[in-house]
């Protein structure tokens, strides 16, 4: 089936041509990077991950919403979403991959990243998301591609690929559930060390997926004959209503917490981030806008009138994956290193190789989900036709 | 796409099947030398003399009811010294990629939390000696995925730089910001002939902290900074030997710990 | 019969020169001899850690099995079962007695084009680089 990835219109060649040419900077960037040491970044002695971990833990949230279309249809029976549960499959499949090459942008000997499976360490969570995000991505290659397969030949999928479906289920929720534990479980870091974090990340996790889907599902039925469906689509956008104000909630949940008991130890992180503190404040104007954009997208889904018009639906979802990217791939990381344990501050900005080094990952990630979305469709409007 | 539906293998389902029997013959000798260590040392059909017990609890204690003397950083340099601890002077920001193992911090950077507004003078600006804890549960051992850094059965936290991958795991989970990361090549930052040949740089890309001077220990020596400082402010000892030095001071004053609710129980006490 | 015979054989040859240069290119075009260099061996002791060949072959394994037992707490002193003791050190011990890294080490390494990296860290504590 790979092959109908490879013909194509003009503009899905230079679309492909444009995304090579991002990765291929990346990959310059990256062995400037391998060569010289992680020293090229903006990371430092206090902030010891910056924007490659930051990204791993936001597409983990995203990689785990292809969840969101599995559950209503495999354990639900929500037919309507069969059309599309391989559009998240896909886009898991990519988030995943992602995560794990961040990770490995990350690592200050990335040759040794073996030593993780070699010398097993049960009591370290990364030994752990090691093994579910590799689960997660071979689950759903081999679910998307079973299923695709046999839809493609017009019969229904085998038997034995039902108990893997299911499998996912709580796998896709253990993905970012042990993500959350490696920020919610030390010690010394007091922004991190909440009870809420994790349920924090299941709820952006499933505001900022399925937006995603729903973009991706509207761009699908505007470049190709495939239409995801309105009722599809209306349906995720009704998650995404019930996931942001959620969100929200538990924001408010942890400031109330911090500012109320007034523990300088978790409160100090929160004024670094929303209102500066000692004069540093690289990251407020951010933060807000986070905050911003996420009540009103919150608004204009909750609102029927507003999210059933795809139009400013679109925006809606938009506004929502930023403002939880910020949330999550700028704040989060940031947060919970400044100040540093002894209450000193230094801050982190992204340098420019870091920053091409991460794009040219997100290009990796949008060339798998292109190369794969474009075998989906061809076997939909084989359907069709 | 074959159909598959032909009897025997198509060229496809062969060439998968080869692709995996080629990986997976490729894979069973390189596995199977990976998976057997100490052969080279039963083959010297050797015994080894001298391996770390939990006979001793090494810890130290800092005397902070002295300051230290004006611009002293005989501990400081001793230890840079003996460990080729490197000194970037080619950048913009030093404190962004610098490398300390023993350092000094003001008090109230050092114990955050533990304010002392009316108390003695000057104590509140204080330099104090803060390096790594070596604590009896250390949360950057926990959290570390290949047991780079692991605790020694004397107490002592280690580091194995030939195992380290470098994903900083051990410096989020340290409570005390203790490690320091090798941004960038050590070499960049050391003369040409590095301080002390007989103990070996690192490369970058690994996390690096106090170890105790593990190697001195051994050999039945002090840590550096504590013979280094001439004002014999530091203290260190066998927690397990009813008589040494340090269970002496621990007994006769009383002492303080950095972050001692966290449950790290560090064994690095200042006496105040 | 085959067609395009011509451009097939060519194509062939050039394969099979280039997949063989390992081979022929040294004889070729090289300085001549590619017989393994001489290496200097230490004026003072006689005896390895090991006999000569089985330091040969496995003086790798014995490094790395030294490393784990220095490193990950295990002791620095191993006793010998011919009753010499030795402290497990690549730059002490090993580099103690063959005290010319450029004349020992560097000779076989070089001529087989084998890069280990464990000079990043440890020294020839003579040359102190």
């Amino acid at each position: 089936m790979l092959e109908k990835a490879l013909s194509g219109s003009t503009r899905y060649r230079a679309w492909i041509g444009g995304l090579l040419l991002v990765i291929l900077v990346g990959v310059a960037c990256y062995v400037k990077q391998f060569n010289e040491g992680l020293g090229i970044t903006g990371m430092s002695r206090d902030v010891t991950w910056g924007f490659y971990i930051a990204q791993f833990t936001f597409l983990v949230g995203v990689a785990a919403s292809a969840v969101m279309l599995v559950i209503p249809y495999y354990l639900h029976h929500y037919k309507a979403f069969g059309k599309i549960t391989i559009l998240g499959e896909f886009l898991a499949i990519g988030a995943v991959t992602m995560c794990l090459l961040f990770i490995l942008a990350d690592l200050g000997q990335p040759m040794r990243a073996m030593n993780v499976i070699l010398h097993p360490t049960p009591h370290s969570i990364l030994f752990w998301d090691m093994i579910v995000l590799n689960g997660y991505l071979f689950l759903n290659v081999l679910i998307g591609w079973t299923t695709l397969t046999a839809e493609k030949k017009g019969i229904p999928s085998p038997k034995w690929i039902k108990p893997f479906i299911y499998l996912s289920v709580p796998w896709a929720v253990s993905i970012h559930t042990v993500t959350a534990f490696l920020y919610a479980g030390l010690p010394g870091r007091g922004f991190w060390l909440s009870a809420v974090l994790a349920p924090r990340f299941l709820t952006s996790a499933f505001a900022a997926g399925p937006s995603l889907l729903i973009l991706l599902a509207l761009l699908v039925r505007r470049i190709s004959k495939f239409d995801p469906g309105r009722e599809q689509i209306q349906t995720l956008a009704k998650i995404v209503a019930y996931a942001l104000p959620l969100n929200l909630f538990l924001l408010g949940c942890e400031v109330f917490t911090v500012f109320y008991s007034n523990i300088p130890d978790h409160k100090m992180h929160f004024q670094y981030l929303y209102f500066g503190l000692h004069g540093y404040n690289a990251l407020v104007p951010w933060m807000w806008s986070s905050v911003v954009l996420a009540v009103v997208a919150a608004l204009l889904l909750v609102n029927p009138g507003t999210r059933r018009n795809e139009t400013v639906l679109a925006a809606a979802c938009g506004m929502c994956f930023v403002a939880t990217w910020i949330d999550k791939g700028l704040g989060m990381i940031s947060g919970g290193f400044v100040p540093n344990p002894l209450e000193e501050i230094t801050e982190y900005w992204p340098t420019l190789p870091e920053g091409l080094i991460a794009l040219g990952i997100w290009a990796i990630g949008a060339l798998i989900v292109t190369l794969l979305y474009k075998v989906a469709i061809a076997v939909r409007e084989q359907e069709a036709a | 796409m074959g159909t598959g539906e032909e009897k025997g293998m198509d060229r496809r389902g062969f060439l998968k099947l080869a692709g995996l029997g080629a990986l997976g013959a490729a894979a069973l000798p390189a596995g199977w030398s990976l998976v057997k260590p100490g052969e080279a040392l039963a083959a010297l059909g050797g015994t080894v003399t001298d391996a770390v017990t939990d006979r001793r609890r090494w810890a130290m204690v800092v005397d902070l009811r002295k300051e230290c003397p004006a611009g002293c950083r005989d501990c400081i340099t001793a230890c840079n010294t003996t460990h080729n601890v490197p000194t970037f002077t080619d950048e913009a920001d030093p404190k962004r990629h610098q490398i300390k193992w023993l350092w000094q911090a003001p008090y109230n950077n050092a114990f955050p939390g533990n304010e002392q507004e009316h108390a003695r003078k000057g104590l509140e600006e204080q330099e104090v000696t803060v390096l790594c804890n070596h604590c009896e549960h250390p949360p950057c051992v926990k959290v570390c995925p290949t047991q780079a850094t692991y605790q020694r059965p004397d107490g002592i936290v280690m580091m194995d730089f030939h195992r380290c991958i470098g994903c900083r795991f051990c410096m989020a989970g340290c409570p005390y910001g203790s490690r320091s990361f090798n941004w960038r090549d050590p070499h960049a930052g050391l003369p040409a002939k590095v301080p002390n040949p007989a103990y070996p740089t690192r490369m970058r890309g690994v996390v690096e902290k106090c170890t105790f001077c593990s190697e001195r220990i051994d050999a039945g020596q002090k840590p550096a900074c504590v013979d280094a400082c001439t004002e014999k402010l530091l203290v260190f000892g066998d927690l397990k030997d009813s008589g040494s030095a340090v269970r002496e001071l621990l007994e006769k004053h009383f002492t303080i710990r950095r972050k001692p609710n966290l449950g790290t129980q560090p064994q690095v006490y200042y006496i105040v | 019969m085959i067609y395009d015979k011509g451009k097939i054989f060519l194509g062939l040859a050039i394969f099979v020169a280039l997949v063989a240069s390992p081979f022929w290119y040294n004889p070729v075009f090289g300085t001549g001899s590619s017989a393994p260099p001489e290496v200097k061996l230490p004026a003072k002791e006689k005896q390895c850690v090991l006999p000569r060949a089985e330091m040969r072959a496995s003086h790798m394994q014995v490094i790395y099995d030294w490393r784990e037992t220095v490193v990950r707490g295990g002791g620095r002193t191993v006793r010998l079962p011919d009753g010499r003791e030795m402290k497990m050190s690549l730059s002490n011990t090993c580099l103690g007695c063959h005290d010319n890294k450029k004349q020992f080490c560097d000779t076989c390494h070089g001529y087989l084009a084998v890069r280990p990296f464990c000079w990043d860290c440890h020294f020839d504590p003579k040359e102190q680089v």
